[in-house]
């Protein structure tokens, strides 16, 4: 009878120690969109994380680039999905707007540390008084040249100017027979990729602009500068005939196969080109312009899904504070090739002379992050009027005017004037 | 009780009880899943509504604003000629084909087959092939072609003037199977003897084509217009795979009514006026295919 | 003897305008599949040897096969996409005659209403409604299973109209017969209306059969898991703005069509049969 009772008494109690247990564990879902080496990274810092809180598990879901955004929309608005979401910081404003997410509490993510830890453009996430995410990584533009054709055409070290740019784009085109573009001299993607980005915050600025007014509100390219920055992109396919948008599918699958030149893009795309065989390349800074350099960055931050709530809300903050942590960012940095948001890891000797990094970090300095009201349609304006001074022989004056014109349509309606 | 009251019925009485019986599953499904959503999107077009949050009732406001829209101009344009084009060009490919084919004996079964193929392929799939064959040389198979005998190379998708047809042609590749086995069935379905009274009467191929097979495919053909019609109208996903960023580019050359629809929901989520454009394309749809009928039954 | 004798009767028919004709029509259709062909030639080729225009790769490889098979879900895909349209299939035969068979053999009031709602709902595109259908999954716990996928094709007006119009002309005398013997409405229809319009039911399922396989938008948006994706969501997967390699993407709509391409060969004469059975009829 005892034997019983304690047996009992030892089923009893284990199921209840066990159900606490359970009742205790909280499960989170983190999403993001599909790309190995990301996945990668985010598993590892899951499971060390597990590890070191046993009372949260987290489910890590992800999906294609092209179907992330509407995905993460349509699942948090009808009260479903993550309760920590991957967004670019470009659709902040789209996803605060929807009512997708909620800010950091300010009692775990304190504002002053924010600011003090992590990079400048950080304070991007910072809306009406809030942080509204943080990220782990940053990326940023630089220029990606071909040793073997630079070699090739006698030219030594990467160009330095925007001049130089030209001339090198020049020497490195070749073209067979009938007048086909057999190398490209300087590809860049034309609808996708980072070359709006490259026009906005590095071409703009050179000619003395800046592409919105302080408050973000207003168009502040329509001007000679944004013309003169758009000439100076469009000539090198219609004046200079060194580009050819198309060529070889993308920019990057034309470096890739080892037809292009130069190419800009930014540093996610470390591994594609070191993953591609015979390709011998290197990375520089990119060219500057009357002696000052711009640049383009951004990030994908983490943020807090408006559906998180309670103790998932707390699991949520915890497992967020762990993504912006240290160690996660050099884990980040060594799995994924993206570079840490925190100068204390970015800038680490080891770091900033890195060879495939470096130019990456170093160009984090004087890079400046624009604050897109909704990334597409803003991206498509620069993509139309490209088109239209290559495609339709608008001149960069009219074609700026048009988009400029629509753009700030669109910044109307978003801030209701 | 209730098998007195069942026995009480005339037999018309009690087989239009099980027939409504049948269909009582199939209403239901059809109600909750057809003409309440319609409903619903007709409903959604008057709101002003971002997927989140509430629906605020601005009236006809998205109409009027899509009526101002050059863009929308442009996008309802291209979708008319995708089917204004796509329809005659396909028709015209598959009846020849079917025409000769349906002569041949030897082989007929493979080659019907080989025209047959692109019918059961992945759109999605097939739009990269094409992407791929469009592109400038040295990769692409079309300009490759095209410099084999001298012809300059074309831009396709990138060019504003080529890229509708350029999107185009793997809709019509892909359709033209269909199109010419159902063309092949009624050829055959014409009975000999009418053939034979024409050899008979000494009539010309020409003669026998104009005044036997044309019309009788008159019933095939206005099936085939109607259908194919309704397909080009709404084509989406050759869109989305082959033009650049899924953006109907360049310059909204490419982008149809469908594709405008799902910016407008799934890109900038102004689902009020994603749904007015549905009950627009709704309309084209009903209007275009009532017109057709219409007009064709009309010629006898 | 008499073979040789056949063969040159054969030869005396053929003349040059003939052959002409053939060689035309059968070079057309070696151009419709040029497409398919070089997307095979394509999967065996290497990362670099893609960007190679030729027919056949230098270094054949199957390794864009075996990282699609095994490194991604590819499998999955393959029997979400089978287990879906197989079920959907089989409600559209079983619903579709059932309405079909109705409104072609009962007389009763409203038999022409319902009939011509049925019909319009053809002209509604199916874009209209998936922002309606996904509240709808949400609110009932769809989202992520199979029958979320598959209700919105449950029934179709194609099929409905397609059956109606077989059954039409079935004799009613049969059906008459059935019922003095005492049969009950049910077993008529299952048991002598159906076997008698086998043709069209294969026609039918084909159709429908193929229309799921490559469906795109709705099982985009119902599916978050991706383990739960049907093949053309999944072959959309492999298409990132950060991530396309063309020999993986060759590989994956291969392995996409490559089994609709194999049925089709083995059950061509059903299928070209039932394809002219419905066109004839429609």
């Amino acid at each position: 009878m005892k034997k019983i009772k304690l047996l009992l008494f030892s089923i009893f109690g284990s199921v209840f120690i066990f159900g606490s247990i359970l009742a205790n564990a909280v499960e989170i879902e983190y999403w993001q969109y599909t790309y190995k080496a990301r996945v990668e990274a985010i598993d590892k810092l899951i499971a060390n994380f597990e590890k070191a809180n046993p009372g949260i598990t987290i489910k890590h879901i992800n999906f294609p680039y092209a179907d992330y955004r509407k995905k993460v929309a349509i699942a948090i608005s009808s009260g479903d999905g993550p309760d920590l979401v991957q967004l670019y910081y470009g659709w902040l404003n789209d996803y605060r707007d929807s009512g997708l997410i909620q800010p950091l509490p300010k009692d775990a993510f304190s504002h002053d540390e924010i600011e003090s830890n992590f990079f400048k453009m950080v304070s991007s996430m910072k809306v009406d008084g809030e942080y509204w995410g943080l990220p782990t990584a940053v990326r940023s533009l630089a220029l990606f040249y071909n040793n073997d054709l630079l070699k090739e055409a006698g030219l030594s070290g990467p160009p330095e100017t925007l001049d130089d740019l030209v001339d090198y784009a020049k020497k490195l085109t070749k073209r067979d027979g009938s007048g086909n573009m057999i190398q490209e001299g300087l590809a860049f993607d034309g609808g996708i990729g980072q070359t709006h980005h490259f026009w906005r915050e590095v071409l703009v600025r050179h000619y003395g602009g800046q592409p919105y007014s302080d408050d973000g509100q207003k168009i502040a390219y329509n001007n000679d500068a944004g013309v003169k920055a758009l000439t100076y992109l469009t000539d090198f396919e219609k004046t200079h005939k060194t580009t050819s948008n198309g060529f070889m599918n993308r920019g990057q699958d034309g470096f890739a196969a080892g037809k292009v030149g130069l190419y800009i893009d930014g540093s996610f795309r470390i591994s594609k080109f070191v993953k591609a065989e015979g390709l011998n390349f290197s990375i520089s800074e990119l060219p500057g312009h009357n002696g000052t350099r711009y640049n383009f960055s951004s990030f994908w931050a983490n943020a807090l899904s408006s559906k998180a709530k309670g103790e998932k809300k707390e699991a949520a903050a915890k497992f967020l504070a762990y993504l912006t942590s240290d160690e996660a960012m050099q884990v980040w940095l060594d799995t994924v090739g993206e570079l840490p948001a925190k100068p204390s890891v970015a800038l680490v000797d080891a770091n900033k002379q890195h060879e495939l990094y470096g130019p990456f970090i170093r160009g984090l300095d004087y890079a400046t992050a624009t604050t897109f009201i909704s990334e597409k349609p803003q991206r498509q304006s620069v993509v139309d009027a490209y088109d239209m001074v290559v495609l339709q022989g608008v001149s960069p004056k009219d074609a700026i005017a048009k988009v400029a014109k629509k753009e700030q349509e669109l910044l109307d309606d978003f801030f209701g004037n | 009780m209730i098998k007195n009251f069942w026995e009480n019925l005339s037999i018309n009485q009690k087989l239009a009880i099980t027939a409504w019986v049948f269909l009582a599953i199939p209403i239901i499904f059809y109600v909750t899943i057809r003409f309440y959503p319609t409903y619903e999107a007709f409903y959604v077009s008057f709101m002003k509504w971002n997927l989140l949050g509430a629906k605020k009732y601005i009236g006809f406001k998205h109409y009027i604003r899509i009526f101002n829209d050059e863009d929308f101009w442009i996008v309802l344009w291209n979708t008319i000629k995708y089917a204004l084009i796509g329809v005659p060009i396909s028709l015209l490919i598959s009846f020849t084909v079917a025409y000769y084919l349906n002569e041949i004996k030897f082989g007929h079964q493979t080659i019907r087959a080989f025209y047959f193929v692109p019918f059961l392929t992945t759109a999605i799939a097939m739009a990269w092939v094409w992407r791929w064959f469009y592109q400038p040389m040295p990769i692409g198979y079309f300009n490759i072609m095209l410099s084999y005998v001298g012809i300059p190379q074309q831009p396709f998708l990138r060019s504003i003037e080529q890229a509708l047809y350029s999107v185009m042609a793997p809709a019509v590749w892909a359709g033209l199977g269909f199109q010419i086995v159902i063309f092949i069935a009624g050829i055959r379905a014409i009975p000999k003897s009418h053939f034979e009274a024409a050899e008979i009467d000494g009539a010309g191929r020409l003669q026998i084509l104009k005044e036997i097979i044309l019309p009788a495919l008159k019933p095939t053909t206005i099936f085939l217009v109607v259908i194919s019609t309704i397909g080009f109208l709404r084509i989406f996903d050759q869109v989305y795979s082959m033009s650049e960023d899924s953006a109907g580019g360049p310059l909204n050359a490419t982008k149809p009514l469908v594709l405008m629809i799902y910016e407008y929901a799934f890109d900038i989520y102004k689902l009020g006026r994603a749904s007015a454009l549905t009950v627009i394309l709704f309309l084209l749809l009903l209007t275009v295919s009532l017109l057709q009928l219409w007009f064709m039954r009309k010629q006898k | 003897m008499t073979n040789s004798n056949q063969i040159i009767e054969k030869l005396e028919h053929l003349n040059p305008k003939k052959i002409i004709i053939w060689t035309l029509v059968f070079l057309g259709s070696i151009v419709m599949v040029t497409p398919i062909i070089f997307m095979i030639s394509m999967s065996f080729k290497t990362g670099q040897e893609v960007y190679i225009f030729s027919l056949f790769p230098e270094k054949a490889t199957l390794k864009n096969y075996i990282f699609v098979l095994t490194d991604s879900k590819f499998i999955y895909w393959g029997l979400n996409s089978l287990w879906v349209a197989t079920f959907s299939t089989l409600s559209v035969l079983f619903f579709d005659s059932l309405v079909g068979y109705t409104l072609a053999k009962y007389n009763f009031r409203g038999r022409e209403i319902i009939f011509v709602a049925i019909l319009s709902t053809l002209m509604i595109p199916t874009e209209m409604l998936i922002i309606p259908w996904y509240m709808m999954s949400r609110e009932f716990g769809w989202i992520d299973t199979y029958w979320g996928i598959a209700f919105p094709g449950l029934m179709t007006g194609f099929g409905t109209f397609l059956m109606r119009q077989f059954f039409m002309n079935l004799p009613d005398e049969l059906i008459e017969a059935a019922r003095i013997d005492g049969w009950s409405e049910f077993a008529i229809w299952w048991k002598i209306a159906m076997p008698l319009v086998v043709p069209a039911l294969s026609a039918l399922a084909i159709f429908h059969f193929l229309g799921n396989w490559t469906a795109f938008l709705w099982p985009l948006i119902i599916i978050n898991d991706p383990d739960m994706y049907t093949i053309p969501v999944g072959l959309a997967s492999f298409n990132g703005e950060y991530e396309m390699n063309w020999e993986i993407v060759m590989t994956a709509s291969c392995l996409a069509t490559i089994p609709t391409l194999f049925v089709f060969i083995f059950l061509q004469k059903y299928i070209i049969k039932g394809i002219m059975l419905a066109g004839l009829k429609g």
